[in-house]
């Protein structure tokens, strides 16, 4: 009774403390910080003679919408340049399967350093730790010769090259790795904080690890999964420089960012056609990120937060 | 007729590029599925050894394909020739630290490394502090995360298009910043050309977006110090600017550095920023930039190689303090 009348104490006093001008500031700072995405939008919606012609703040006196922005971004190509929806289609291909598969990968090791008594298993998790903030400029060039030449020991072949250049293969591979060290960590982390007793009456129930990590390790996951997958989806989603590098230039299977920023770079006076395609592409991440925020957020804690 | 030959087979290769995916995602779940399923059936003998095989191979063989082996390539590469024929000595590094365009780019480098943490986690604070008193911060909140889940391609085109600026002297302006400018009496002029304010108008990219990630995890931070503490500090008197300066920064001290670190590490290797928003020009390029247009624009590995291992000491120290710390609070716990 007492504690719970000292906590009530607390909140009138901060409730005193929340001062209308802290509130004030920080709805400012929220304000300004949102303008240039809704300048974006706004002129996304705006005939291409109005953006060049006035402000997109002028809308509000003088409004004038249209879509044909979009219906021409999305479904006109140019050329040999094909429209901004294969495109789209192109980043879903590289991001279903460059979240699905390190995730993969990554649960089973996490759960073999978590429990598996082996040595130099702390040693392994301090590398695969430190591994995470290794510039992944440090493995392009390698990597790219990798997959385009195979690996060769004088004449004798180790890896061969299978002939996987411009395909999506690379992207896939090259994002795997990547996304595996967070990965390992993050579900690391969360799988070493099980209760040792559920994993022990398991294993004395007779179950093995592959059944132990089916039935139970795996459903009880799912939250540390949720964060992991929400990462490595925008992560990969937002990507530009693997897919610049790992793609080889090849339209057929380039994402939207590869795209968005060769638009900048070569028809950067086009706002209507930038500002629709930008539009587009944030779409997906945005909603995504409304959507499953709270495991977004989870995710990010575990990873920088200590304790 | 071009068109429309033109349109089916934009739908053919949709439809082959879905059944591709598809199959793979199946082909995938099948073989995870398999090896689980064989596994299960074997004896605890075998299974002492298979577990390593199945649980631990597969991330540890991606690992040393894609990070470990690639690493030590890079630094044997940066000893190289473009080719990676023959060995050049330090001539690479030379290059690096003499070539006035180099310079430049690394001295652009050391800008970002510096401003771009210090403002984003700046930002962060004061945000956190703010809404940490707040009734219902959730919009506020939401609001200024939601740049973490823009690319940084995107966020490239949002702000070179506040960056925009209109030669046309009666033309109006139809970039925010150069209209703001006027507003204010000033002349707007061409920003991304201006050295240094170029640099620092990317950067201001950066913050944007790094500064939800800041505020969120050093808003849970602020959260999680015990209210006895916060109570104390009120009964003592103290003020809200003394609070924050002998109470909450030094209780989150810890917190801050870990944020510190990670922004100081995204920030060295900005890449699609610069290649979005100025492709490098007008002496706003950084490393992992010129990495990239050394490696695959003038297909030097050397020089490339070179740069990237600049890259990797310059986060040395950052992933030497991380693992040090991570030792430590295992240690302890």
């Amino acid at each position: 009774m007492a504690r719970k009348l000292r906590k009530r104490d607390v909140e009138v006093v901060k409730t005193h403390l929340s001062s209308p001008w802290a509130s004030f500031t920080a709805i400012v700072i929220a304000t300004l910080w949102t303008i240039p995405t809704f300048g974006l939008f706004v002129t996304s919606f705006r005939p291409s003679t109005g953006i060049n012609s006035s402000g997109w703040w002028t809308v509000f006196t003088n409004p004038e919408f249209t879509f044909t922005n979009y219906t021409r971004v999305l479904f006109e190509g140019r050329g040999a340049t094909p429209p901004l929806s294969q495109y789209f289609l192109n980043t879903f291909a590289i991001v279903i399967p460059s979240t699905i598969i390190p995730i993969t990968i990554a649960i089973f090791a996490a759960y073999a350093i978590a429990w598996f008594n082996f040595k130099g298993r702390n040693f392994l998790f301090f590398t695969i730790f430190a591994l995470q903030v290794i510039p992944l400029q440090m493995s392009l060039i390698p990597l790219l010769q990798l997959f385009s030449g195979g690996l060769h020991i004088g004449s004798f072949t180790v890896i061969p090259s299978f002939g996987i250049t411009g395909t999506f293969i690379p992207i896939w591979l090259a994002h795997t790795m990547f996304g595996l060290p967070l990965a390992i960590f993050l579900l690391h982390n969360f799988i070493a904080q099980l209760p040792r007793e559920l994993i022990e009456a398991a294993r004395v129930d007779g179950a093995d690890h592959f059944k132990l990590f089916r039935q139970i390790i795996l459903p009880l996951s799912v939250p540390a999964i949720a964060s992991f997958a929400i990462f490595q989806f925008l992560w990969t989603w937002n990507d530009l420089l693997v897919a610049l590098t790992f793609g080889g230039g090849k339209r057929e299977i380039a994402p939207l960012m590869v795209r968005l920023a060769e638009m900048t770079g070569t028809r950067g006076g086009d706002w209507e056609l930038l500002t629709a395609g930008a539009f587009v592409s944030i779409l997906v991440p945005v909603a995504v990120f409304f959507a499953l925020q709270r495991y977004f957020v989870r995710g990010l804690l575990a990873g920088s937060v200590k304790g | 007729m071009i068109e429309i030959a033109a349109r089916q087979s934009q739908l053919e290769q949709a439809v082959s590029k879905l059944t591709g995916l598809t199959l793979t995602i199946l082909i995938f779940g099948a073989l995870v599925a398999i090896a689980f399923a064989l596994s299960e059936r074997t004896g605890e003998r075998v299974q002492r050894f298979l577990k390593y095989v199945i649980f631990l191979a597969p991330a540890l063989i991606f690992l040393f394909i894609g990070l470990v082996a690639p690493a030590f390539r890079t630094l044997y590469l940066s000893f190289r020739d473009a080719r990676g024929n023959e060995s050049v000595g330090w001539e690479n590094y030379q290059w690096a630290f003499t070539q006035p365009e180099i310079l430049d780019v690394l001295r652009n480098t050391g800008v970002w490394m510096i401003v771009a943490p210090i403002a984003s986690t700046g930002f962060g604070l004061l945000i956190a502090v703010l809404t940490d008193r707040m009734r219902r911060p959730g919009l506020v909140k939401s609001l200024i995360f939601m740049p973490m889940a823009i690319s940084f391609v995107g966020a490239g085109i949002i702000w070179k298009f506040v960056y925009q600026f209109e030669p046309n002297e009666r033309a109006p302006e139809i970039g925010l910043l150069s209209q703001v400018a006027e507003w204010f009496g000033f002349v707007p002029t061409n920003w991304l050309l201006v050295n240094p304010l170029n640099t620092f108008l990317l950067i201001v990219v950066f913050v944007w977006i790094q500064t939800g990630f800041a505020m969120v995890v050093l808003s849970a931070a602020i959260k999680a110090i015990p209210d006895e503490i916060l109570e104390a500090s009120m009964l003592d008197g103290a003020s809200g600017w003394k609070r924050f300066s002998r109470v909450t920064v030094p209780m989150i001290r810890g917190t801050i550095i870990v944020v510190l670190s990670t922004i100081t590490i995204g920030a060295l290797k900005v890449f699609d920023i610069i290649r979005t928003m100025t492709g490098g020009n007008f002496k706003t390029s950084v490393i992992a930039n010129e990495m990239y247009n050394q490696s695959f624009r003038a297909l030097n590995y050397g020089t490339g190689s070179a740069l990237a291992i600049i890259l990797f000491l310059g986060v040395l120290p950052l992933v030497a303090y991380n693992v040090v710390n991570l030792r430590r609070e295992r240690s302890e716990r």
